[in-house]
């Protein structure tokens, strides 16, 4: 039930699949702000945050898109950019924020 | 990368729209009498606010979407609606971390607060031993939360906070509070000793001392991957690296505190006048203090470090805690009262400690605690904790091999904060 929160680690960007289908978590409530977002994980009880606007249009739109990656182009974010987010979303799994979407 | 805009802390420095976590004690009632108690608990305030008013500020809570809220008091679990305030707030969608003595906290209790993912519960515990624990906060509170720990750890609480207030007495059993915590499946906490409330009253005997102070920098940076500060200590960052943390100040930024009559202070270790903000009583509630009122604005720009400012740690801890340089008569733009480079002491050593501001409000007891205390049994009397000397001149040796800093550093350490890393991540 009660997850312990371990250290936020930065998880490694090529173990996140830009092609398969995320959603955020069911149990986290996202918070917009001027820079971007805040997230909190109300099982995990951790907080995280989103330092971009476009970071948090990804994140929000993630559950509509058939994958990540279509979620980030659609945010408008470029090939240039794309390791970044890929990398930003690889740590947001790592730490439960988002997850993958299976069935349904 | 690209990902990344301003640092983050930059942007918490601004404020936000809402706080990030806020402390709310609940109400002065207490069937303790800690020493060191950062409100000065111990009395009900007859304007405490009701039920329906506690409510009120839920609803604003959360339509702010602050995630949760540390309730405190007093003892919060003293007042009868506490169970009916919980399941309304974690219901709106607001959750709850409260921090009790264990008074309550039943073996049904436990199981109740077991089976909600919205519930996290801290016990205090300021000794390793009831011998060190009952000095301060009173006989029998030792055995009373080993009990409440008992009881969580048997319902499948896992991951229940036990939180500790360093003091020069404790330091040395950092190893056995982490031994008990891994005990009872929990996650230790430790937070640094302020001299707020009555803690003003007998921090020169219990802060810990310059060579505790490292000590427990050291047992950081060995052992903090699992245990919370709150952010508590990065005034320590001086030393050399810096402790997982925003690292700044949030009072008024990202933290505050509502107190039992609804009164909003920029931190919970500043109450104060000269840090009130504004009352949620008042027409625009809790919103219109947190975002407008004229104390929280004026926190949010740019502050002045003062000569701390020149110092090379300055970057690190910022010139330290507000609250506790103001309840020590320093100056806010000067060193933290425990700056580790040994500007603080110089400065304490300057003023006159009689002339330091006192808390507003004591609700503590005025004799024995009310029968509420039948838990606990009487209270113990006079401070008894034992006087050490005051650090000698000679600590300043612990920081030899440091660059020739001018000034002192500090931190601060609003507990709102605690447990929230900064990932490294997400952009």
């Amino acid at each position: 039930m009660r997850a312990q929160s371990a250290p936020q680690q930065l998880a490694p960007a090529a173990e996140f699949d830009l092609d398969a289908s995320w959603r955020l978590h069911p149990q986290v409530s996202v918070r917009p702000e001027r820079f971007g977002a805040l997230l909190y994980h109300f099982g995990t009880r951790r907080l995280s945050f989103l330092k971009s606007p476009a970071l948090l249009t990804v994140v929000t739109s993630l559950a509509a898109e058939p994958t990540a990656r279509a979620a980030c182009v659609n945010a408008g974010i470029g090939p240039a950019e794309l390791p970044a987010y890929r990398q930003a979303l690889a740590t947001l799994a790592a730490s439960q924020m988002i997850c993958g979407r299976t069935a349904s | 990368m690209t990902v990344t805009a301003a640092p983050l802390v930059e942007e918490f420095r601004y404020g936000l729209d809402a706080p990030i976590c806020l402390t709310w004690e609940l109400t002065y009632a207490c069937n303790l009498s800690c020493v060191h108690c950062l409100s000065s608990s111990g009395r009900r305030d007859p304007a405490e606010l009701s039920t329906a008013e506690c409510k009120r500020v839920i609803d604003e809570l959360e339509r702010m979407q602050v995630f949760y809220v540390n309730i405190g008091g007093g003892e919060p679990t003293v007042r009868p609606d506490f169970w009916e305030l919980v399941d309304y707030a974690t219901a709106h969608h607001v959750g709850v971390k409260f921090s009790t003595n264990g008074l309550r906290i039943t073996p049904g209790v436990a199981r109740k607060l077991a089976a909600s993912d919205y519930i996290d519960v801290q016990i205090s515990l300021d000794g390793a031993t009831a011998e060190v624990n009952d000095a301060l906060r009173g006989p029998g509170s030792f055995g009373l939360a080993l009990r409440a720990m008992r009881n969580l750890a048997d319902a499948g609480f896992a991951g229940f906070k036990i939180s500790v207030v360093m003091t020069r007495h404790n330091i040395g059993q950092l190893d056995a509070f982490k031994t008990i915590a891994d005990q009872f499946g929990a996650q230790l906490r430790i937070t640094r000793l302020r001299p707020s409330g009555r803690g003003a009253d007998v921090w020169d005997e219990l802060h810990p001392s310059a060579g505790q102070q490292r000590e427990l920098y050291d047992w950081l940076v060995a052992h903090g991957e699992n245990v919370l500060t709150g952010d508590s200590f990065f005034h320590l960052a001086g030393y050399g690296g810096g402790l997982p943390g925003l690292n700044m100040c949030g009072a008024g930024r990202v933290v505050c505190l509502i107190d039992p009559v609804g009164d909003v202070y920029a931190c919970p270790f500043a109450i104060h006048d000269a840090f009130l903000a504004g009352n949620v009583r008042g027409g625009g509630g809790f919103a219109e203090v947190w975002r407008s009122s004229e104390l929280f604005t004026g926190l949010r720009q740019p502050q002045s470090g003062g000569a701390c400012t020149s110092c090379s740690a300055f970057d690190a801890c910022q010139g330290g805690c507000m609250a506790a340089k103001f309840f020590t008569g320093l100056p806010l733009d000067g060193p933290d009262p425990e700056c580790v480079r040994g500007f603080g002491e110089q400065a304490l050593a300057a003023v006159d400690a009689a002339g330091a501001p006192r808390p507003s409000g004591d609700h503590s007891h005025r004799r024995a605690p009310a029968s509420g205390a039948r838990a606990v049994g009487q209270r113990r009397e006079p401070v008894p904790v034992s006087i050490g000397p005051r650090p000698a001149d000679g600590d300043e040796a612990i920081v030899a091999g440091q660059s020739s800093g001018i000034m002192p550093d500090r931190a601060c350490d609003q507990n709102p904060l605690a447990g929230f890393r900064l990932p490294a991540t997400a952009g």
